[in-house]
């Protein structure tokens, strides 16, 4: 039975309502973890005893960290299904992730480099996370870019899979050689890796705030696949039907 | 077979007619390279460091830019059609033109590369290196470069776009391919950094043919 949903949903024409049912409750779900993530994270997280109140920026840097890095993966999944079964939906999904995927991996650099400055006396240091990181930015911008430059969307869809995989391969052998590299430059003194134990109220915030940037994520993701939808099927019956009822 | 063989020939043919496609892709390299030490200044010690880097960055950034003559020719008269529909495996005939694109477009620079390093004052060692070096990486580059060239055939903006999706995934490359010589003038030996680098040519020789070849199909459907 289930299989028989799938294949119902895996149609644009129907998953385009059903993102419609699901848009608000994850908006709404997401906005209240950030209410209640960003108040833990201000006001009941303690101060941190070597860090003092500048290491609360982590609330924000490691949820998008953590989702830059998921959402290339989801990305390349959705768009590998798409190359293997010739479903337009998941390569839509692809589409649609990647910006989000994108400012997620600016805000952690960014934030990141607040954060560095005090803590290390400088905006940025070649260490092989911010390395990588950055590569990473690099990465959803050529995929969004080679989308962008096709006009068939067939092709669009089919060459952007192809990158995206060829990226997800490429990740783990570009983040080895980068983390090598750094440790025979000896880069910076100081490592992410031995962060002191955290307080529990500390990591709820985290995983909280990572929860609402999950929700969120879900949320635009889905909004922009409908536009997506939209201005591809915009030749056939069901469009144009429902553009008669919105008049 | 008989195909390959022909396909051989004929690349290379062509790359021996128009040498100013050969010459130009040289010249760039040994101009971005001299461009360095006109920026940072002349000091011995600094270029010396440096070296070994802006020569691996200028041979990316020339066999970047070389990748268009990769299949642009053979898209636009209609060859490349041809060959996808002939019964030989297509990703043998992207193995046979991008060993061609190598030997036309990046084999010069890795014979120029020991010439331009003297200029930055590396030591004798370090320039056998370097050399090595380079004739072990520059065939990764060509076979991944081919993959953004196949990706983009035929698109407006297309040689900026290959640099977009293909300089990210040439930094492995970089990294190990500068790093020998900088482990080999401080005593570490280059020994680890060489084998990486064939490893990635042996992973890419295996992988990006047929990634080529799906892009191939892709671009021309």
């Amino acid at each position: 039975m289930s299989k028989i949903n799938l294949y119902k949903f895996a149609s644009p024409a129907t998953f385009y309502g059903l993102a419609g049912q699901m848009i608000p409750g994850f908006a709404i779900l997401s906005a209240i973890l950030f209410a209640i993530g960003l108040y833990i994270s201000f006001f009941v997280a303690p101060t941190d005893a070597q860090q003092g109140e500048a290491y609360r920026i982590i609330f924000i840097h490691v949820p998008a960290a953590w989702m830059s890095m998921f959402i290339y993966v989801v990305m390349a999944v959705y768009a590998g299904v798409g190359l293997a079964f010739n479903t337009r939906l998941s390569a839509m999904m692809a589409q649609a992730l990647a910006p989000t995927g994108a400012l997620f991996a600016f805000i952690a650099l960014f934030t990141g480099s607040f954060w560095g400055k005090p803590m290390w006396g400088t905006w940025w240091v070649w260490d092989a996370r911010l390395t990588s990181q950055l590569i990473l930015f690099f990465l959803y911008i050529g995929f969004i870019s080679l989308q962008s430059a096709i006009d068939d969307p067939r092709r669009a869809d089919r060459a952007g899979a192809l990158i995206a995989l060829v990226g997800v391969i490429n990740v783990p052998i570009i983040y080895f050689s980068v983390k090598w590299w750094n440790t025979l430059h000896q880069g910076a003194s100081i490592s992410l890796t031995k962060a002191p134990s955290m307080a529990h109220t500390m990591l709820a915030g985290m995983l909280i705030m990572a929860i609402a940037c999950w929700t969120y994520t879900i949320a635009v993701a889905l909004s922009r696949v409908r536009l997506i939808i939209l201005e591809r099927e915009r030749h056939s019956t069901w469009v144009s039907e429902l553009l008669e009822d919105i008049k | 077979m008989i195909m390959l063989t022909w396909l051989l020939r004929r690349d290379l043919l062509l790359a021996i007619r128009r040498k100013s496609d050969v010459l130009t892709t040289l010249f760039f390299f040994v101009i971005m390279v001299s461009l360095f030490p006109l920026g940072v200044g002349p000091e011995p010690q600094l270029l010396k460091a440096m070296g070994p880097g802006v020569l691996w960055v200028a041979a990316l950034l020339a066999s970047m830019l070389s990748l268009g003559r990769l299949f642009a020719a053979d898209y636009a008269d209609g060859t490349l059609e041809q060959m996808l529909l002939c019964p030989e495996s297509l990703a043998l005939i992207v193995l046979a033109k991008a060993a061609i694109h190598w030997l036309a477009s990046e084999l010069p620079l890795v014979l120029m590369a020991p010439l331009l390093g003297l200029q930055f004052g590396l030591s004798g060692d370090a320039l056998w290196v370097l050399t090595l070096s380079l004739l072990l990486g520059t065939p990764v580059l060509s076979l991944v470069g081919a993959i953004g060239a196949s990706l983009t055939l035929g698109l407006r903006g297309g040689g900026v776009l290959v640099s977009l999706l293909v300089l990210p995934l040439y930094i492995p490359v970089l990294i190990f391919g500068a790093g020998a010589v900088d482990a080999s003038t401080s005593g570490l030996g280059a020994g680890g950094h060489l084998s990486i680098l064939g490893a990635l040519l042996v992973l890419a020789l295996l992988a990006t043919p047929k990634a080529v070849a799906a892009a191939l199909r892709i671009s021309l459907e």
